[in-house]
């Protein structure tokens, strides 16, 4: 059976990572593939690059970040932040990407997804929805890194974004997004039950029932964990070895 | 020198990467003429099925790769670069390059998410070289919606279960295919490209 995927995912600006793996050599820590690297041997299932750069000459150094990492890191990558065309998809999957993530491009010209998908498959594009709760068993879609409300409901764009051909859900939500106690459960097992494509749970974690739960209770095929592994609160050998401990099909 | 078949658009700079890490020279084949000096091919995994072959038809590779297949040239197909050397694929309903016999279709009635994607297990059949070295129910990276279901049984050498049991090792000759992709397993992975680039297993 296929094992649930543990994700680190590291922010990258202008080129570095930052708020990165919290090495004890300061030189390298904003080194992407010293990160990825780190990762990688820990036993990540795979590793996403959010690129939070806010200028366009910022963007551009991705598709190095990307190359640089991909000819020394043998596992997949998938990189979101700023894609806005065919073209930014293409270049970042010809130079080591696995999959692209987007967001507020896919809400503002859904027609991305489909052209996407049929260009590179839908194994390559990853949609990434930001939810915000907006009463009992309902979201709203935000875009623009969380700050613009959409008036979209979550369930409906999900099933929205399944149709027009992407291959896996990004999910975060807002309001659990740093808080470290636990994922939207609700929200994410909603989403998992109303399409046929797997899930990644993000927002959240702070500790290992946690990741179980959403795993178990929100039927997530994978999670997105980030300063918890950055802070080394936790490390991906023992959240491997707990999700085993429970009976859950890991890559150890 | 290893030729690594450029077509489509996706990642196939990692098939490159991978090969370049074990140290051995590759290149890009583009055109017909580009297939010469091949002492290897890989036909990488990406996109899909329909465009993939009407690519391969358009630049004359198909038959070209045949050819070299048939002069025992060892191949490699990779995910879609497996599912393209047989007969039919329900992916937009297109005939393969017909060097296996059998089809390709898609995941149906499983009760599990498709795309088939993330780590999954190599139920080894019979053993080979190309498994040198690569530790028991090895795990592989998998990403696709579509699995080949070949004639011949006893090119059959390893599989995977995801709902069902699908054939995902594939050795006949000079030929490997393999469903998952060993340019994105790790240590397998590059474990498994080293093996095929090295003759001992066509022996």
């Amino acid at each position: 059976m296929v094992a649930v995927r543990i994700i680190p995912c590291l922010d990258v600006k202008d080129g570095k990572v930052v708020k990165g793996v919290h090495f004890e050599n300061l030189k390298i820590a904003g080194d992407p593939v010293e990160n990825a690297s780190f990762y990688s041997k820990e036993g990540a299932d795979e590793i996403v690059f959010l690129d939070i750069s806010a200028t366009i000459e910022g963007r551009k150094t991705m598709v190095d970040v990307v190359r640089k990492v991909a000819e020394v890191i043998f596992i997949p990558l998938t990189v979101g932040g700023g894609i806005n065309s065919i073209e930014d998809i293409e270049k970042l999957l010809s130079n080591g990407a696995d999959k692209i993530s987007i967001n507020t491009s896919a809400v503002k010209n859904p027609r991305i997804i489909e052209e996407g998908a049929k260009k590179f498959g839908s194994q390559c594009i990853v949609v990434a929805i930001d939810a915000k709760k907006v009463g009992e068993g309902k979201w709203e879609v935000y875009i623009e890194s969380g700050k613009t409300p959409t008036g979209m409901d979550v369930i409906e764009w999900a099933k929205k974004i399944e149709s027009l051909g992407a291959g896996e859900i990004l999910l975060t939500s807002i309001d659990k997004d740093g808080t470290q106690d636990g994922y939207d459960i609700e929200l994410t097992r909603s989403v998992s039950e109303n399409v046929n494509i797997p899930v990644i749970a993000s927002g959240g974690a702070g500790k290992l029932q946690h990741l179980y739960d959403a795993i178990v209770f929100g039927k997530a095929n994978a999670v997105l964990i980030a300063s918890l592994l950055h802070f080394r609160i936790l490390t991906i050998p023992q959240i491997k070895s707990y999700l085993k401990e429970k009976g859950i099909e890991v890559r150890l | 020198m290893v030729g690594i078949v450029k077509y489509g658009a996706g990642n196939i700079f990692s098939v490159m990467a991978s090969v370049k890490k074990i140290k051995k020279d590759c290149y890009f084949i583009e055109n017909e003429d580009d297939i010469e000096k091949a002492e290897y091919i890989i036909l990488p995994g990406v996109g899909n099925f329909s465009e993939g072959i009407e690519f391969l038809n358009k630049r004359r590779l198909n038959e070209k790769i045949k050819e070299k297949i048939k002069n025992g040239v060892p191949f490699l197909g990779i995910c879609l670069g497996l599912q393209m050397l047989f007969e039919y694929s329900e992916e937009g309903n297109k005939e393969g390059m017909k060097i296996l016999k059998g089809k390709v279709v898609r995941f149906k009635n499983i009760n599990l998410k498709i795309p088939h994607m993330g780590w999954n297990s190599l139920k080894i059949l019979k053993n080979n070289y190309l498994l040198e070295e690569i530790p028991e129910n090895p795990y592989f990276y998998f990403a696709h919606s579509y699995y080949v279901l070949p004639e011949e049984n006893d090119i059959i050498y390893g599989k995977t279960e995801y709902g069902i049991n699908f054939s995902s090792l594939i050795i006949k000759e000079n030929i490997v295919g393999v469903q998952f992709h060993p340019e994105k397993s790790g240590e397998n992975g590059l474990k498994f490209i080293r093996n095929f680039l090295e003759k001992k297993w066509l022996q």
